[in-house]
C-alpha cells in the first residue's frame, strides 16, 4: 500500500477541487470498494479525499421524485419508509448486494462506481486491460464464468457488479453530479459506459465530479416489481445473473415495462426493446416467454459462461411473472 | 442402547468449553497477537510464474523505504542449515524435498515465496514488498490435472515402501465386475479446494539467543514444529519453543512447516528481532496446501437383487514436483461393503504448484463421495431404495484384514437416522417429489473414517489446594480439545472439573503427537486418563500405608472414590480426602507423567468409526440454486465425551460438506498456473443462509478395544459423505446427476 495523503473537506466544492488538483486524488466514501482496491495495488491514490463530511446523505420525495443522496448508507436506502413506498424495487436490489456489515458502511455514490469484480483485474501478476491498458484481456480465453454476454468488446469482457444500479437502470433515474464545470443531470443509463476500446473508463464522469444526488421519478410500474438475484450461494455473492423488472397493468394489460439484467455487461443492461415489446400485450407466461426471446438477442458466450443465456431468459421470465403477480 | 445422556434434551449437562469465555471475550491470545518488544514486520514476495528461474532479484528500492529492516531472498538468506549450501548450479528437488526457501533462485510454483521484506511497521513492510523487483525465466509449466493425466503413476514413495497401503489392490477376481448382472460405471471428480480457515496462518518468529529460537505459530503439531526447525536449524531440540495455545481452525493447513514459517524464522535470524508474519488471505491459496484435485472412476457390478459382486475404484490425484502427498482416497472402497472382489488403484501426477495436503476427512472424504455416490448410482439402477441396498451389502467383519470389527454401529445409524429424517416418506423415482415450485430430494450417504492412534504423553499435578494441573503438547484447532481432556481427567481422578486445568499448546509440556486424522482423544485422551489414573493408585497407596490415615492398612479393593475423598465402600464415613493425604505426607504436590501407546489390540480388531447422513435438498428448476434444507446425521464414535462439543463437531462437518458438494472450488487458470479465485469473493465456503437445521445424533457404543478411553474420534467422520449425500439428493430432485463437484447453479440448469 501507497503512502497517500488525507482530507475531509466540509464543502463540495474543496473536494472537488482537491481532485482537480491532484491528478492521483480519488475521492473515499464507505471506502469498501476503494480500500479493497488499494491494498491489492490496483489503485494507488495519492490523495484520499473523504467526503463523508459533506452534507449528501438526504432521503427525501418532492417534486414527484424519490431523491436520495450519494452518502446515503445502502442499508438506511433499504430500510427507508419513503423509499420502501415509493421504490420497493430498489429496497429490494440494495438488500440483495453484499452483506449486512457491507450495507452499513457503502453508500449510494460508492455502490454505483464499485469496480469489476473480474479476477483478472483484482490479481495484478496477469494482464488487464482495465487495471493496465494495452497488456491484454486475460478473461478473454481465461476463466470467465462471471463474465459478460452483451456489450463486451475484444478488449475487455468484464461486468459491472453493482446490484442496486440494476434497479437504477430499469427506473428512469436520473443522477445528478458536480464538477468543476458545475452541476449537471446525467440519465442513469448514461452514466456506466461500455468498454469498446477503453475499458480503463467505466463511466462517462469526468475529472472531479462528485455524485451529489439519484433522482427517481414516480412512474406507474413502480409497485409491480421484482429483483431476482441467482448467486452461488444463498447469500452475500456477486450475481452470476439478475434482473430488475417493473410493469404497469390495466386489466391485465401492460402498459408500461422497465427491465434491466445485471451480471450480463459491462454496465447495467437495460432492455428497452424487451420493455417496448411488452406494452400491450396481456400478462402471461406467454407474453414473457417471448419478451425474453427479446432480450436475448444478440447474447453471445465465452468458455465458461454459457449457461447464461439460459439463466438470463429463465430468470426474467421469473421476474416478471413476480412482479405481475402470476408467479 | 441409547442412554438419557444421548437425549438431545440433556445437552446442557455437558461441560461448557472450558476457554469458551476467553475465546468469546477476545482474551484468547492467538498466534498473531502476542505482544513482543521491539517486534518487526515481514511481507513475502511471491513468485507470479508457476516454474522456471529468478534473473533477476532487485531490492534497491525496497531498501531505500522508510522503516525497512531487510530485504531476504536466496541471494542474503542467513540460511538454513540443514539444505547444506547454496549450490552454484542449482537443481531441481529430488522428489520427497519440502520447498527449500531461499535456498536458490528456482520456481516450483506460483506464489512461492521469493523474498521476504521486514520493516518496522505492516503498513511500510507492504509498501516495500511492492518495490521489489523480481525478474525470471519462465519455463514451460503443468498445472492441468486431467491435461495430464497420462502422467498418472503409483508415487514413488509408495513404490519404495511394500507395506504402503496405496499399492495397487485386488481382492477376488475384480474381474467379476464384466460378467455382473447389473453395473455401474462413472467417473467422478472434484477440484482443488483450500482449508480457509477463518484465522490466517501466522506466526512470530523469535531468537532469543544464536542458538535458540521460539515460535509463536499457528500449527496443528507443536511437538512435529519443533522437531522440524531444530533439525533444519540444527540445533538442540530443547532451543526449539513451538507455542499455539488458540487455533481460530485449520481443518489440515497447519499440519505441517510451511514454506512461510522458514521465512519469518530466517527474517527474524537476519534482522535480530522478533518477526511477525500473517498470510494475506490470497496467499493462503499458496501457502498452506489444499485438498488435491481428484479424479475417480468408480465401477460397480451387483446381483438383480442388489448383492454387490465387484467394485474398481481407481482414483488420480495431483501434487507438487517436489513432493508427493498421499492420502486415504480409496482405502474405504475396501472395507465399506462387504463385497468378495474389489481392485484399487491410486496415483499421482506431479505438477508445478504447491503442495496439497491434508484437508478434513482427508482421502476419505474424496474416496467416499465417489463410493456413495456410485452406490446411489446403483441403487437407481436396481430399482432398490439406497439405504437398503447398502442394508444389504453391511460388512459384519472387516473385509479386507478380515479382522471383526472392534465395535461397529453402522445400521443403529442407519436406523436411527432413517427415523429422524422421515426417510420412508421418500418416494422413488427422481424428479417425483415438489414443494411448490421446488424440486425436492432426499438423498443418503454412509461415513466412515478409521481410527487412528499415536503415542502420547501426559502430566498430571495433583497441588495442596486440591487443583489438578494436567498437560499435554497437544493443540485445539476448535474441536473443544481443553474441554474433553479437563472432562476426562475429571471422571478418572473423580473430581469436580473445576479442579482440573488442562494445559496445551506448548512444546515443553509431555509429548503429544499433532492434532490429525480425528487421533487427539484416542491418543491423547488415552494418556490423560492413564496419568491420572496412575495419580489416584498413587494416592491409594499413601492412604493406605501412611500411618496417619484414616485407611492405613485398608484393602484398596475395598475402597471407593468419590469427589477426591477415598472412602471404605462399606462404611463411606472412614474417609481421606486428596488433599489431606498430601498434607499427612508433607507433599507440596503429587506428579506423574505417564504415556499411553497403541498395543497388541490392533492385530485382533479392525477399527474405524462409521455414520450416516441424511439430506433434503430443494432445487430451484428455473434457476439452478440448490438449498439444503435439513440434515440428519447420526455416528457411531464409541465415547462420547461431550455431548455439546460432539454436536459442534458434526454440525460443523455438515457445514463443509455443505461447502464442498455446493459451493467451494478453487480455480486455477493454466495458462499462468495462478489461481484465480484466491479471495472470499470468489471461493465460496457457506455462509449462514446456506446452512439449515442439523440434528446430529450418536450411537453410544461401548468398545473395549479402541484405547483407554473407549473413543474412536469424530472430526474427520463428521465432514465424510456429506457432499454424497447431497449431490445424490439433487439427483433425486431432478434426476440429473452432476459428477464434478460443486453443483453450482450453471452445472443444473
Ligand atoms: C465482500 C464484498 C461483497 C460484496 N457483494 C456485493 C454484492 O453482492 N452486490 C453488490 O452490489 N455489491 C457488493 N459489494 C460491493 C459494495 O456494494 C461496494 O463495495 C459498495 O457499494 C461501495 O460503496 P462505498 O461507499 O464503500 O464506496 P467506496 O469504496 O468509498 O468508493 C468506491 C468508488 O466510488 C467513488 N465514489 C464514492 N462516492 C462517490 C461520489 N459521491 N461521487 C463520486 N465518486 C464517488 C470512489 O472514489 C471510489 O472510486 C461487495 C463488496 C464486498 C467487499
Amino acid at each position: 500500500m501507497n503512502q497517500f495523503q488525507y482530507v475531509q473537506p466540509t464543502k463540495q466544492k474543496a473536494a472537488i477541487e482537491a481532485l482537480v488538483k491532484n491528478a492521483n486524488a480519488q475521492f473515499i466514501a464507505g471506502g469498501t470498494n476503494l480500500l479493497d482496491l488499494m491494498k491489492h495495488g490496483i489503485v494507488a491514490p495519492e490523495k484520499l479525499v473523504d467526503i463523508n463530511k459533506l452534507p449528501l446523505k438526504k432521503i427525501s420525495h418532492e417534486n414527484s421524485s424519490l431523491r436520495i443522496g450519494a452518502l446515503a448508507l445502502n442499508s438506511e436506502v433499504a430500510d427507508n419508509k419513503l423509499v420502501l413506498a415509493k421504490q420497493p424495487l430498489l429496497a429490494q436490489a440494495l438488500n440483495a448486494g453484499a452483506s449486512g456489515q457491507l450495507r452499513n458502511m457503502a453508500t449510494m455514490g460508492g455502490n454505483i462506481l464499485q469496480r469489476t469484480r473480474c479476477p483478472y483485474f483484482y490479481d495484478i501478476a496477469l494482464p488487464c486491460n482495465k487495471r493496465e491498458p494495452g497488456s491484454g484481456c486475460s478473461a478473454l480465453a481465461g476463466f470467465n464464468r462471471m463474465h459478460a454476454i452483451f456489450g463486451y468488446s475484444d478488449k475487455c469482457i468484464a461486468v459491472h457488479p453493482s446490484d442496486m444500479s440494476v434497479a437504477l437502470a430499469a427506473l428512469d433515474v436520473t443522477v445528478v453530479v458536480a464538477g468543476p464545470q458545475g452541476e449537471r443531470q446525467i440519465l442513469f443509463t448514461d452514466l456506466h459506459r461500455l468498454p469498446g476500446d477503453q475499458p480503463e473508463k467505466d463511466t462517462t464522469l469526468t475529472r472531479g465530479e462528485l455524485i451529489l444526488d439519484i433522482i427517481i421519478p414516480d412512474t406507474p410500474f413502480a409497485q409491480q416489481v421484482h429483483y431476482l438475484k441467482v448467486r452461488d450461494r444463498a447469500s452475500y455473492a456477486f450475481a452470476l445473473v439478475s434482473v430488475a423488472a417493473a410493469l404497469a397493468t390495466q386489466n391485465n394489460i401492460i402498459t408500461a415495462a422497465r427491465l434491466a439484467m445485471g451480471g450480463v455487461a459491462h454496465k447495467p443492461w437495460r432492455l428497452s426493446e424487451t420493455e417496448k415489446s411488452l406494452v400491450g400485450k396481456p400478462v402471461s407466461e406467454k407474453t414473457f416467454q417471448e419478451a425474453a426471446e427479446i432480450a436475448m438477442r444478440g447474447a453471445q458466450a465465452f468458455t465458461h459462461n454459457a449457461y447464461k443465456l439460459k439463466l438470463a431468459p429463465n430468470i426474467l421470465v421469473e421476474a416478471l411473472k413476480t412482479a405481475a403477480g402470476i408467479a | 442402547m441409547e442412554k438419557a445422556f444421548f437425549d438431545q434434551d440433556n445437552i446442557n449437562d455437558s461441560l461448557d468449553r472450558v476457554d469458551g469465555r476467553l475465546k468469546v471475550t477476545g482474551k484468547a491470545t492467538y498466534a498473531a497477537e502476542y505482544q513482543l518488544p521491539n517486534i518487526a514486520h515481514a511481507v513475502l514476495v511471491t513468485s507470479t510464474i508457476a516454474k522456471g528461474l529468478i534473473t533477476a532479484l532487485d531490492s534497491k528500492q525496497a531498501e531505500r523505504a522508510p522503516g525497512i529492516l531487510a530485504v531476504i531472498s536466496h541471494v542474503n538468506s542467513p540460511g538454513v542449515p540443514a539444505y547444506g549450501s547454496s549450490p552454484a548450479m542449482p537443481e531441481r528437488a529430488t522428489l520427497g524435498t519440502p520447498l527449500r526457501v531461499f535456498h536458490d533462485n528456482l520456481v516450483y510454483f506460483s506464489g512461492q515465496p521469493v523474498a521476504v521484506v521486514v520493516a518496522d511497521t505492516l503498513q511500510r513492510a507492504k509498501y516495500a514488498a511492492s518495490l521489489v523487483k523480481v525478474q525470471y525465466e519462465k519455463e514451460p509449466h503443468q498445472t492441468d490435472l486431467e491435461a495430464n493425466i497420462s502422467r498418472a503413476a503409483l508415487p514413488a514413495n509408495v513404490q519404495r515402501d511394500k507395506n504402503s497401503r496405496y499399492h495397487d489392490y485386488d481382492r477376488g477376481n475384480p474381474e467379476a465386475l464384466n460378467t455382473a448382472a447389473v453395473k455401474i460405471e462413472a467417473t467422478y471428480k472434484i477440484p482443488t479446494e483450500h482449508h480457509n480457515p477463518l484465522e490466517p496462518h501466522a506466526l512470530i518468529a523469535h531468537w532469543e539467543a544464536p542458538d535458540k529460537l521460539t515460535l509463536y505459530d499457528k500449527t496443528q503439531v507443536i511437538k512435529g514444529t519443533q522437531g522440524n526447525l531444530a533439525r533444519a536449524f540444527k540445533l538442540p531440540i530443547e532451543n526449539v519453543k513451538v507455542q499455539a495455545k488458540f487455533i481460530g481452525g485449520a481443518f489440515g493447513s497447519g499440519i505441517r512447516v510451511w514454506p512461510h514459517v522458514m521465512a519469518a524464522t530466517l527474517a527474524a535470524k537476519k534482522v535480530q528481532r522478533p518477526v511477525k508474519l500473517a498470510l494475506p488471505r490470497e496467499l493462503m491459496f499458496n501457502s498452506v496446501g489444499s485438498r488435491p484435485e481428484t479424479i475417480q472412476k468408480l465401477s460397480i457390478g451387483a446381483t438383480k437383487d442388489g448383492r454387490l459382486t465387484a467394485i474398481t475404484h481407481e482414483a488420480i490425484a495431483h501434487t507438487s514436483t517436489y513432493e508427493e502427498h498421499t492420502e486415504r482416497t480409496v482405502l474405504a472402497t475396501r472395507v465399506l461393503y462387504a463385497c468378495p472382489n474389489v481392485r484399487t488403484r491410486y496415483r499421482l501426477v506431479n505438477l508445478d504448484v504447491n503442495t496439497p495436503t491434508w484437508m478434513r476427512g482427508p482421502g476419505e472424504v474424496t474416496g467416499v463421495y465417489a463410493l456413495e455416490s456410485a452406490i446411489d448410482e446403483l441403487a437407481y439402477a436396481l430399482r432398490i431404495d439406497p439405504l437398503e441396498l447398502r442394508l444389504r451389502n453391511h460388512a459384519d467383519s472387516d473385509p479386507e484384514k478380515n479382522l471383526p470389527w472392534s465395535s461397529k454401529s453402522l445400521k443403529e445409524c442407519y436406523a436411527k437416522g432413517a427415523e429422524h429424517f422421515g426417510w420412508h416418506k421418500r418416494t422413488l423415482e427422481p424428479r417425483s417429489m415438489r414443494q411448490g415450485q421446488f424440486l425436492v430430494g432426499y438423498g443418503m450417504a454412509s461415513s466412515m473414517f478409521g481410527v487412528h492412534r499415536n503415542n502420547a504423553k501426559a502430566r498430571a499435578v495433583l497441588q495442596a489446594d486440591g487443583k489438578v494441573i494436567v498437560q499435554s503438547a497437544t493443540s485445539d484447532i476448535g474441536p473443544g480439545t481443553g474441554t474433553a481432556m479437563t472432562q476426562i481427567a475429571a471422571d478418572t481422578l473423580n473430581i469436580s472439573p473445576a479442579l482440573i486445568r488442562f494445559d496445551l499448546g506448548e512444546s515443553t509440556l509431555p509429548d503429544a503427537p499433532g492434532q490429525t486424522g480425528s487421533t487427539t482423544v484416542s491418543s491423547v485422551g488415552s494418556a490423560v486418563k492413564v496419568a491420572c489414573e496412575a495419580l489416584k493408585q498413587k494416592l491409594l497407596q499413601l492412604a493406605v500405608t501412611s500411618p496417619h490415615s484414616t485407611l492405613y492398612n485398608a484393602n484398596p479393593a475395598d475402597l471407593s472414590v468419590a469427589d477426591g475423598r477415598i472412602f471404605k465402600t462399606q462404611n463411606p464415613a472412614v474417609s481421606i480426602t486428596y488433599t489431606e493425604i498430601l498434607k499427612q505426607n508433607n507433599l507440596p504436590q503429587l506428579e506423574v507423567t505417564e504415556e499411553s501407546k497403541p498395543g497388541a489390540e490392533w492385530q485382533k480388531y479392525s477399527m474405524s468409526a462409521f455414520g450416516a447422513h441424511f439430506v433434503e435438498v430443494h432445487v430451484n428448476p428455473i434457476t439452478g440454486e440448490v438449498r439444503v434444507k435439513r440434515v440428519v446425521t447420526c455416528a457411531g464414535v464409541g465415547k462420547v465425551i461431550n455431548l455439546k462439543t460432539a454436536r459442534s463437531q458434526s454440525i460443523g462437518g455438515i457445514v463443509g460438506g455443505i461447502g464442498m458438494a455446493l459451493t467451494e472450488e478453487s480455480v486455477m487458470d493454466h495458462r499462468f498456473g495462478r489461481y484465480v479465485t484466491a479471495d472470499f469473493a470468489n471461493y465460496h465456503v457457506p455462509v449462514h443462509a446456506d446452512v439449515p437445521q442439523i440434528d446430529a445424533f450418536f450411537i453410544d457404543e461401548h468398545d473395549p478395544h479402541v484405547n483407554p478411553v473407549g473413543a474412536k474420534g469424530l472430526g474427520e467422520i463428521a465432514i465424510v459423505g456429506v457432499s454424497a449425500a447431497i449431490a445424490n439428493a439433487v439427483f433425486h430432485a431432478t434426476g440429473k446427476r452432476i459428477r464434478n463437484l460443486p453443483i453450482t447453479p450453471d452445472k443444473l440448469i
